[in-house]
């Protein structure tokens, strides 16, 4: 009996192999076909950015720059002043982070220990809210103060998206933390503040981290603010990026050299929050 | 502590209260603010550089008869429709691909993720220049496999869906990252037996994991959706509401209406009917998330 059965799993391992095969093939198959358009976006902006504009106008397309040329590059920083509005976004994004870090781990605290959940649906609907809508009052208003162009106009049009999302990632990371160390302070004397900030603060780093890099990177992504509030001089890389197509129809390697240009930093930071990006962004829909 | 003094655990409140007063005040001036200014300003017909009359309700009444503004929220319905459950499915189906072991997993993961973070409006002119109807790579790749070029964002029938193919590209990896996270919390047991039984790889599918993920797909399709409703980057670059007004959206139409003609208050109105539509989707599928949770 045992004999026969041994051989009939034989037989049928035998005969699984090919199909085995076939399903590991088409396993990575399915692997490729989802993958793939993702990376190939991304190589066609890089090769787009590296060829002569010649190569970019012929039809069939050509795929390999040869040979490549960082001559769009040097274009977009010279005509367009790429390298001022770089500036403009790294001091926009910057200081919106900076400002919400300072006033959102405190309240994300607060909030969290106090277990306001009123607080954090306001929050989480001020995140789901477009952020173009906030944009007529503010843009009134900064009529009104004479602001409009300016960078301090950005910047606190900016903290529309960072504060809430520092405050709603940092609500959630100190209710993950154990209350008994503060409380343990609090009853050797320490004041509320001495516990938030030498005991609290210094646990909550990693979701600081988080935090920081979150707001960061929507505020640098962030585009209708800048288009409408910001001037020649004071506008942010993607407004500037958006102009570069406005200004030269169809000059594609400059194009896709600025939009590299705009994407690199976003990409290189992502790398560093890989895991915890999802808890960040699903926090009341994604886009500010 | 139970038996701390109740005065001492009341001033730690308030003294706890005080740390949320920075961040406060920063939202009250610029989030609750302009939604009451908002809602004030959608009263009046007022246009930049002239006086404002206080005309009620006059703005709501002449955007239920504005034929463009009710095809704006057609085109809204249409596009988020489609951006949502064509995600929804390439999502899923990622997800079930990576949520196996193989080889490079987490590097390909990784790949497959990149699309969402880049910036929306350097996308946006990738895609622009993809389009592009004579010199555009993707009617070239549609021209290798003997399909004739289209018009893409250029015809007002295919305007919508290329934008939505943009809007796919961008977000299936976040639906994927939702739906790996659910698939990695679910019991092993209930798979386990299944196989024992002998089911189908398509039966344990339809009839376990589906069940067990709808949770999480209730979540994604809540975020998607909202999301959707709130694309404005890459239709505004892509296509800008264009051709004609084949693509305008409410919040394109929104933006030209207050930051074109500079029509402040018609706009403002359009931001609260704009603002109740997101409020009550969100409400809608949270609902519908408590039943899933009841049947899952």
């Amino acid at each position: 009996m045992d004999g026969v059965t041994l051989r009939d799993a034989n037989v049928s391992r035998q005969r699984a192999n090919p199909r085995k095969l076939l399903r590991k093939v088409g396993f990575w198959a399915s692997v490729v076909v989802i993958v793939s358009p993702a990376v190939l976006v991304f190589l066609w902006m890089l090769s787009l950015s590296l060829k002569n504009e010649l190569d970019n106008s012929t039809y069939p397309p050509v795929f390999i720059p040869s040979p490549p040329t960082l001559a769009n590059y040097v274009q977009v920083f010279a005509d367009n002043s790429m390298g001022l509005y770089f500036l403009n976004s790294l001091i926009v994004s910057g200081a919106a982070t900076l400002i919400a870090l300072l006033v959102g781990i405190p309240a994300g605290y607060g909030i969290a220990r106090l277990s306001a959940h009123k607080t954090t649906v306001l929050i989480l609907i001020a995140r789901m809210t477009p952020a173009l809508s906030y944009l007529i009052p503010l843009f009134a208003v900064f009529q009104f103060l004479g602001l409009n162009n300016t960078r301090t106009a950005l910047v606190i049009s900016h903290l529309v998206i960072t504060v809430p999302i520092v405050t709603y990632v940092l609500i959630g990371y100190f209710e993950s933390l154990p209350r008994e160390l503060e409380e343990a302070a609090q009853i050797d004397g320490a004041s509320v503040w001495t516990a938030f900030r030498y005991v609290a603060v210094p646990l909550a780093r990693p979701g600081i981290t988080v935090a920081c890099i979150l707001a960061f990177i929507f505020s640098w992504n962030n585009f209708v603010f800048a288009a409408v509030l910001g001037s020649r001089t004071t506008r942010t890389l993607p407004a500037a990026v958006y102009n570069v197509l406005t200004f030269e129809q169809l000059a594609w390697g400059p194009l896709a050299a600025a939009a590299i240009v705009v994407t690199v930093p976003v990409l290189l930071l992502t790398i560093f929050i890989q895991k915890e990006i999802v808890a960040g962004l699903t926090a009341g829909g994604v886009k500010a | 502590m139970p038996h701390a003094p109740p005065r001492f655990l009341a001033r730690r409140r308030r003294h706890t209260r005080l740390l949320t007063v920075p961040a406060m005040v920063v939202i009250g001036a610029v989030i609750l603010f302009p939604w009451v200014f908002t809602l004030w300003m959608s009263a009046f017909d007022w246009k930049i550089g002239t006086v404002a009359h206080f005309i009620g309700l006059d703005n709501y009444v002449k955007l239920a008869t504005n034929q463009r503004f009710i095809e704006s929220i057609v085109h809204t319905f249409y596009f988020t429709a489609l951006a949502t459950l064509a995600p929804l499915a390439l999502g899923t189906a990622a997800a079930l691909i990576f949520h196996r072991e193989f080889p490079a997993r987490g590097f390909l993961r990784s790949v497959f993720t990149m699309p969402m973070m880049a910036t929306p409006v350097a996308i946006a002119l990738v895609w622009t220049m993809m389009f592009h109807p004579q010199q555009g790579v993707l009617n070239y790749l549609l021209s290798l496999v003997g399909i004739s070029p289209q018009l893409w964002v250029y015809s007002p029938t295919l305007v919508i869906p290329s934008l939505v193919l943009v809007e796919v590209w961008h977000w299936t990896p976040l639906v994927m990252l939702i739906v790996l996270g659910g698939l990695a919390s679910l019991p092993t047991e209930p798979f386990e037996s299944a196989r024992m039984d002998g089911g189908t790889e398509w039966q344990i599918f339809r009839y376990i994991t589906l069940p067990l993920v709808a949770p999480f797909l209730v979540v994604a399709a809540v975020i998607r959706t909202i999301d959707a409703l709130k694309a404005f980057d890459t239709i505004y670059v892509i296509s800008s509401g264009g051709p004609g007004t084949a693509s305008e959206t409410i919040n394109l139409y929104l933006y030209l209406q207050a930051f074109a003609f500079y029509n402040i208050g018609n706009a403002s109105a359009v931001v609260v009917v704009f603002f109740v539509l997101i409020l009550a989707m969100a409400m809608l599928l949270l609902y519908v998330r408590q039943r899933a949770k009841w049947t899952a």
